[in-house]
């Protein structure tokens, strides 16, 4: 492998300040698995800088919008530079949660039942009578959130009819499209899923317990806030089932080296899936490390490897 | 139970929280806790972005190379002392300096009396640490300070805001206020108040608000922490008066070089009376030791060997066009329901938004549209300030400004078609409800 390898995090989306920290962490995995390696923000000398600095390969850490949507990706195949993960086609399915949980639903895997809608149907049809109506299909509680973004940012958690307002307003802060769903109660489990070529497998249930109840954007990212178990206490089989389908999903999904799904066992021991990341976390507070240290595997070893094969496609 | 997928032989369960000193903290540090708000200032650092959230000085007009020069000069005439400790107290010669400036502003003093600090904010955080026990009340201006309120909070006080209008804090419910907490069996320890070019309000303590507020304070035997890094910065006329000027006993002075110079020497100071100027150099031993020797010298040589009145004079001109961009590009675009003041000095414009709407909730749509403010709620420790929001207009050029606010308004529209389309909510019309975490979610240093 000539060339550093460029990790490229940051960007313009409301999680830059989470990307940086996964930059900043797995650039020092890298780096302490003997790579040479680089860290970069998005912004107008990107392309001349991958012009001149030939980079090896390319590690997409941006989240959200632009990073996890494809268009990076885009871009690097239109330049000609390896990249681990997704491709942009994929990433632009599992990136729109409604559009990436009906592919999922089609592979038979269950999701909670939910409804997309854009701010202007609201506008167009009136808000109190579409959210009646999706209080009377769907029930209470539900959870809302921006059909696109990621790190729970404008996301609800709804118990009654009368916060369904305000939690509508947080998540069209954050995009002009909505999904509300039915809330699944349960225990929340994470489920990395990585292929270094021998086909995907997945790592360690992460069991994820919040002190407030609510695995919100503070809860992810202040240390101490919240009980993380690895392996999850799980039954043999539901730990089987969570597994399955993140792998399931992540191949219904194409996506490729590794990918994150956020699932949910209810208390009947069903699995839902929820969503999956195509640039999951890996700062210091999320739940991939854990899991990638619980198989016994080092994060740079195992982001190392991912290069390699992405130098080699 | 099950090991689950990919579990090698022979590693165990483990439940963690990913901090392993989590019981350990002190329980102050309750509220220090991540937030959506801090995460979407990372984005405002961005050129794309047009930030009227950052109080930074605007310093692209400092003559860099007469700093060099004084620089230079110092490494090179007094080196071995310029890096050396020194007084707990500060520097005598800047001290004698400091006195020079505070006389600017009527104040007569000796530099026996001034503590140099690591920026005016050591300052807040010293003359707290000197009177605070939690639990003591500490009176604030609605709103105040951040960075005042994220001290107060580390000590554990509890802050208590009094009202202000255009001509800054009012009296009378500054008298009611502090009734109402002597009433209550609790001791006010300070009030904390910025008379000139408020921040985040932008509004100055009037003259004659300024003798009532001393003789209120005096009848009621509170102290005034008189926090003033703006006062050199108005742009009409004679500096105001300090309070200082006019009652040396019962007010501690807070001075700082950060905007009238540099923020990155970080040197503030305090004047104080005599008793409680010895314990603050003990506190400030306790703290640092001594403030930064070359920090010190540095300033001390550019106040020496440059027009500095001149360079602030520049400043002044600078930051008045600056607010002149930002009012008129108000008055020009800003629907009829908004409401904002025209400061005479400083760097802020406190903005009210249209009924209903809710700055911090609107912050994501105003990101997205490449422009970043400091929502209301950052400057009360009670939950409100929702609806309003500050504007800062210090660092961006006056065309950078005018952009922005026309982000702005298009981010307002929106949303006030949004909050139409689901009718009254409860956060935007009224104020949140009290947070014990709220101290903490104040943005990065450099936009307080």
């Amino acid at each position: 492998m000539t060339g550093p390898v460029l990790v490229l995090a940051g960007g313009l989306s409301h999680e830059r300040d989470v990307s940086l920290r996964s930059g900043r962490r797995v650039a020092e995995a890298l780096r302490d698995a003997g790579l040479e390696v680089e860290v970069r923000d998005v912004d107008a000398t990107l392309l001349d800088r991958l012009a001149s600095d030939r980079p090896a390969c390319v590690v997409p850490l941006l989240h959200g919008e632009s990073g996890e949507d494809g268009a990076i990706r885009s871009v690097l195949e239109l330049v000609g530079v390896p990249y681990v993960g997704a491709r942009p086609d994929a990433c632009r399915v599992a990136f729109d949660k409604p559009v990436a949980k009906t592919v999922v639903g089609r592979a038979g895997i269950r999701t909670p039942a939910g409804f997309t809608l854009p701010a202007e149907t609201f506008r167009e049809l009136g808000a109190t009578a579409v959210m009646e109506r999706l209080v009377d299909s769907l029930g209470l509680p539900l959870f809302v959130k921006p059909a696109r973004g990621g790190s729970a940012l404008g996301a609800a958690l709804v118990r009654t009819a009368a916060d369904l307002p305000s939690a509508m307003v947080g998540a069209f802060a954050y995009g002009d499209t909505a999904l509300v769903e039915q809330f699944v109660a349960g225990t929340e489990v994470a489920v990395p899923v990585v292929d270094d070529g021998s086909g995907p497998r997945a790592l360690p249930v992460v069991s994820i317990t919040p002190d407030g109840g609510v695995y919100d954007y503070t809860a992810r990212y202040t240390a101490g806030s919240t009980e993380f178990q690895v392996p999850a206490k799980l039954d043999d089989a539901v730990a089987e089932e969570c597994a399955r389908v993140a792998v399931a999903a992540h191949t219904a999904l194409g996506l490729r080296d590794l990918s994150r799904s956020d699932l949910i066992v209810d208390d009947d021991g069903q699995v839902w899936f929820l969503e999956v990341n195509v640039a999951p976390g890996l700062t210091e507070t999320s739940t991939v490390p854990l899991s990638v240290q619980a198989a016994g595997l080092d994060l740079g070893e195992l982001v190392a490897e991912l290069v390699g094969g992405a130098t080699a496609r | 139970m099950a090991d689950g997928p990919d579990r090698p032989a022979g590693v165990t369960r483990s439940s963690t929280r990913l901090d392993n000193y989590v019981d350990r903290y002190a329980a102050r540090t309750r509220g220090m806790t991540a937030s959506e708000i801090r995460a979407l200032f990372a984005v405002a650092s961005r050129p794309e972005v047009v930030s009227l959230a950052g109080g930074m000085p605007n310093i692209s007009g400092l003559p860099l190379d007469v700093v060099g020069g004084a620089i230079d000069e110092l490494v090179r005439t007094n080196g071995p002392t310029a890096m050396q400790y020194g007084s707990g107290q500060g520097d005598p010669v800047l001290r004698e300096q400091i006195c020079e400036v505070m006389r600017l502003e009527g104040i007569e003093a000796h530099p026996d009396d001034v503590v140099v600090t690591v920026g005016s904010q050591q300052a807040v955080d010293l003359v707290t640490r000197i009177f605070c026990d939690p639990g003591d009340v500490v009176l604030c201006e609605a709103p105040s300070y951040v960075g005042a309120l994220g001290v107060f909070r580390a000590y554990e006080c509890d802050v208590v805001h009094v009202e202000m209008d255009g001509d800054g804090l009012v009296p009378s419910a500054l008298e009611q206020a502090i009734a109402s907490v002597q009433a209550s069996g609790r001791r006010i320890k300070f009030l904390y108040t910025i008379p000139n070019f408020h921040n985040p309000a932008g509004v100055t303590l009037a003259p004659e608000r300024r003798q009532e507020v001393l003789r209120i304070c005096r009848e009621a035997d509170v102290l005034i922490m008189e926090d003033n890094p703006y006062g050199l910065l108005g742009f009409d006329g004679e500096p105001p008066r300090a309070m200082r000027a006019d009652e040396a006993e019962r007010v501690i002075y807070l001075g700082s070089f950060s905007k009238t110079f540099a923020p990155g020497f970080r040197v503030g100071w305090v004047l104080a009376p005599h008793a409680v100027r010895e314990k603050l150099v003990l506190a400030q031993e306790s703290a640092t030791l001594c403030p930064p020797s070359f920090s010190q010298m540095a300033v001390s040589s550019y106040l020496r060997s440059h027009d500095w009145q001149g360079q602030v004079k520049q400043f002044r001109e600078m930051y008045r066009e600056r607010r002149d961009a930002m009012v008129e590009a108000l008055d020009d675009m800003m629907p009829a329901t908004a409401r904002w003041n025209v400061p005479d000095g400083g760097f802020y414009v406190w903005l009210t938004l249209p009924p209903g709407l809710d700055a911090k909730a609107m912050l994501p749509r105003a990101v997205t549209a490449r422009v970043a403010y400091v929502p209301g709620t950052a400057f009360f420790s009670d939950g409100f300030g929702s609806q309003s929001m500050r504007l800062s207009y210090c660092y961006p050029s006056p065309e950078r400004i005018r952009e922005g606010v026309r982000r702005l308004v298009g981010v307002i529209e929106e949303e006030m078609e949004l909050r139409q389309t689901f009718g009254a909510l409860p956060s935007g019309s009224t104020p949140a409800p009290p947070s014990a975490e709220r101290g903490y979610e104040s943005p990065n240093s450099d936009l307080s």
